[in-house]
C-alpha cells in the first residue's frame, strides 16, 4: 500500500498546484471515468509551440486529482513536443504493470505514480488527467476551440 | 401483510440456534487472507460467497449427470433435465408460486427486466405511462429508457426522502390511468431501504397498471412470498443467494406471461416450426431460447436448500442484528455521513456512507490492504448519487456469515483511512 499512497501523491492532492480553471485558453476537454465518477476539465493555453498555462479543476479520488497537478508542474511552459515525450513516457510507466523503470530526469514527481501501475484499477484515475491533456492539446493544435467531452470506455 | 413479513419487528427467528462461525465453516473462501490479514468480505450485496454445497453439486453435475436439458432421450439427458426442472421447482416453492410454470430462468435480473421490458412493453402507445423511481439500479432504469423511445411511452419517477425513503406524496398523481407499468426496487442496493410494496401495487392496480419488483437485494435475505406481495412480476438473481453467476429468475403471474409475446428466439421456445411461421411454446420455456444455465441451476436448487435449512426468518434476524450493531459503530466514526436510514427499521443490511469527503476510491483502497473488501463508486445508481450530491459512495453490506468482529475490523480500518488522509 505504500507503494501506492506515496507521500509526494498525498502532497499534491493536499495541496495541489495550478488547480482552478483559468482565462484565456484555447480548447477544453472535460474526461469522466465511467466506473467510479471521477472527473476532470482542463485547459490548454498555447503560445508558440509553448504551453504558456494549462490550468484545471476536478473532483475525484487522490490518485487522479494528484495526477493532475503533477502533470501542471511537468508541463505547463514546456513545448508541445517536450510535453508529449513526457506524457507518453507517463502512459508507458502507468501502462507497465510495475515492470517498466520510469526515467526520473524525465518525469520527476511523477515517478511517485510507479507504485499506482500495479494497481489495475488505479491506473485510469492516474490517467484521466493526462488523457483530457492529450485531448485538449490536439484540439488547440488544430485550431478548433471547442471544448470536447470525453466518457471513457463504458 | 406484506410489511408484516418484510419489515416490521423481530421475526420469530431461532436465535438461538443461530450459529454464525458453524456457518462460516462451510464457506471455504472465508478461511483465506487478503494482503496479509484475514478477508473481511463485506461485499455481498455485490455478489455473494458460496458455500462447500453448492460448489460441490455443481462439480457433481459435471462429473456425474452432465448432458443438455428438454431434448435428450437418453438417461444422461433425462438426469440433467430432471435437475434442471427441479430446481425451478424448488425456486417456485422459495417464493411462494402458484407453479413452478411461473418460474423463467435468465441470465441474471438484467435480462429479466428487459425481459418484461420487450415483452409485456409491446403492447405500450404512445402518452402511455412508466413509472420508476429515483433510487433505481441502472437495470431498472436503462430497459424502460429504451421502452419509452421505441413506443412514445412517458417515463416518470419516484422522488427519495433525505431519509432515503421513496416520496410518496405524489403516488396518486404518478401512478395514474396513463401509466402501464410501474417497477421499482424492492430493497435498495445503495441505501438498503426496504420499499413500501402495499400502498404502490394498490395504487398500480387500481389504474390497471402491472408492478415488477426488482428483489435482486431482497430474497437473498427475507422471507418473500410472492402471493403475500401481490406483484405482478419479480426479479432476482442466483449469485446474490449462495448461488452461482450466469442464472437469474424471472417470475411473473401466469396469466400475464401467457399473453406475452416470445423474448429472444431460438431453440427449445417453440411449438412448431415452419419456414413460413412457427408457433411458440407454453412459458416457461417460451422464455427460455436456447440452452439454459443447467449447472447453474443445479447450484441454485442446491444454495435455496442451504437458505431453507437455515432460515430465512432467521438469516433476517441475523442481519437486523448486525445492521444495528453496524449504524451504532459508524455512527462513533468522526466525518462519517451515512447515506439511508439511520435506524434499523424497514432497512437490510446495506450501509452507504462518505468519509470526511475522502474519495471512496481512497477509501476501498486502504480498506483491501487490511484485507476489508467493500464496494466503492456510484453503484450502478447514478441518479441517486446524485440526488445525495456526491459522485460516489463507499458501501458495506452484510449476509449470514458476516459477524460483529468485522464490522470492527471496518471501523478500524476506517480510522486508519481518516490517519493517512487527514
Amino acid at each position: 500500500m505504500d507503494a501506492l499512497y506515496q507521500e509526494i501523491i498525498l502532497e499534491h492532492y493536499k495541496r495541489p498546484h495550478g488547480r482552478g480553471l483559468r482565462e484565456p485558453f484555447q480548447a477544453e476537454a472535460h474526461h469522466v471515468n465511467p466506473t467510479c465518477g471521477d472527473e476532470v476539465t482542463l485547459r490548454v493555453q498555447l503560445k508558440g509551440d509553448a504551453l504558456e498555462d494549462i490550468s484545471y479543476a476536478g473532483d475525484g479520488c487522490s490518485i487522479s486529482q494528484a495526477a493532475a497537478s503533477v502533470l501542471y508542474d511537468l508541463l505547463r511552459g514546456q513545448t508541445v513536443a517536450q510535453a508529449m515525450a513526457r506524457h507518453d513516457a507517463f502512459v508507458a510507466l502507468m501502462s507497465g504493470r510495475g515492470q517498466v523503470e520510469p526515467d526520473e530526469a524525465l518525469l520527476e514527481d511523477a515517478v511517485a505514480f510507479a507504485g499506482v501501475a500495479r494497481y489495475p484499477a488505479r491506473v485510469k484515475c492516474a490517467l484521466l488527467p493526462w488523457m483530457a491533456f492529450k485531448d485538449a492539446t490536439a484540439r488547440a493544435l488544430a485550431g478548433t476551440d471547442q471544448h470536447s467531452d470525453h466518457g471513457g470506455d463504458q | 401483510m406484506t410489511d408484516t413479513v418484510t419489515t416490521a419487528g423481530t421475526p420469530d427467528a431461532p436465535v438461538d440456534s443461530f450459529d454464525v462461525e458453524a456457518i462460516r465453516a462451510d464457506f471455504p473462501i472465508l478461511g483465506r487472507q487478503v494482503n496479509g490479514h484475514p478477508l473481511v468480505y463485506l461485499d455481498s450485496g455485490n455478489t455473494s460467497q458460496k458455500p462447500h454445497a453448492v460448489i460441490e453439486a455443481m462439480a457433481l453435475h459435471y462429473a456425474a449427470h452432465n448432458a443438455n436439458v428438454a431434448r435428450s432421450v437418453h438417461t444422461l439427458g433425462t438426469e440433467a433435465t430432471a435437475a434442471y426442472e427441479g430446481a425451478r421447482a424448488k425456486v417456485a416453492a422459495f417464493i411462494g408460486a402458484a407453479s413452478p410454470d411461473e418460474i423463467v430462468f435468465t441470465k441474471n435480473v438484467t435480462e429479466a427486466i428487459n425481459l418484461v421490458a420487450h415483452s409485456y412493453g409491446q403492447r405500450l402507445r404512445p402518452g402511455d405511462e412508466i413509472v420508476i423511481s429515483e433510487m433505481e439500479h441502472h437495470s431498472n432504469i436503462v430497459p424502460w429508457q429504451l421502452l419509452a423511445e421505441r413506443t412514445g411511452a412517458v417515463l416518470r419517477w419516484f422522488g427519495v426522502t433525505e431519509q432515503g425513503r421513496l416520496d410518496l406524496s405524489q403516488l396518486d398523481t404518478l401512478v395514474n390511468e396513463r401509466t402501464k407499468i410501474v417497477s421499482y426496487t424492492h430493497v435498495s442496493n445503495v441505501l438498503g431501504t426496504v420499499n413500501p410494496t402495499e400502498a404502490i401495487i394498490g395504487r398500480a392496480h387500481e389504474v390497471g397498471a402491472v408492478v415488477l419488483l426488482d428483489c435482486a437485494q431482497s430474497v437473498p435475505h427475507l422471507p418473500v412470498d410472492v402471493a403475500d406481495l401481490g406483484a405482478d412480476f419479480i426479479g432476482f438473481t442466483g449469485h446474490k443467494m449462495l448461488g452461482p453467476t450466469g442464472i437469474g429468475v424471472l417470475w411473473g403471474r401466469a396469466e400475464l406471461l401467457e399473453q406475452m409475446p416470445p423474448f429472444l428466439g431460438g431453440g427449445s421456445m417453440i411449438e412448431t416450426v415452419a419456414l413460413e411461421k412457427t408457433t411458440y411454446a407454453a412459458p416457461p420455456a417460451r422464455f427460455e431460447a436456447g440452452t439454459p444455465p443447467i449447472a447453474q441451476a443445479v447450484g441454485l436448487g442446491t444454495a435455496i436448500d442451504y437458505l431453507t435449512a437455515v432460515g430465512m426468518p432467521a438469516i433476517q434476524w441475523h442481519e437486523k442484528q448486525l445492521t444495528a450493531y453496524a449504524l451504532d459503530a459508524l455512527d462513533t466514526v468522526p466525518g462519517l455521513q451515512l447515506f439511508g436510514p439511520p435506524t434499523p427499521v424497514e432497512r437490510g443490511s446495506t450501509l452507504s456512507f462518505d468519509l470526511a469527503g475522502i474519495h471512496p476510491h481512497d477509501v476501498g483502497q486502504l480498506l483491501d490492504s487490511l484485507g476489508v473488501q467493500v464496494r466503492v463508486g456510484h453503484h450502478c445508481a447514478r441518479p441517486l448519487c446524485q440526488r445525495f450530491g456526491v459522485a460516489a459512495m463507499t458501501r458495506a453490506s452484510f449476509y449470514l456469515y458476516t459477524t460483529t468482529a468485522e464490522i470492527d475490523a471496518l471501523v478500524a480500518g476506517l480510522d486508519h483511512v481518516r490517519k493517512v488522509f487527514g
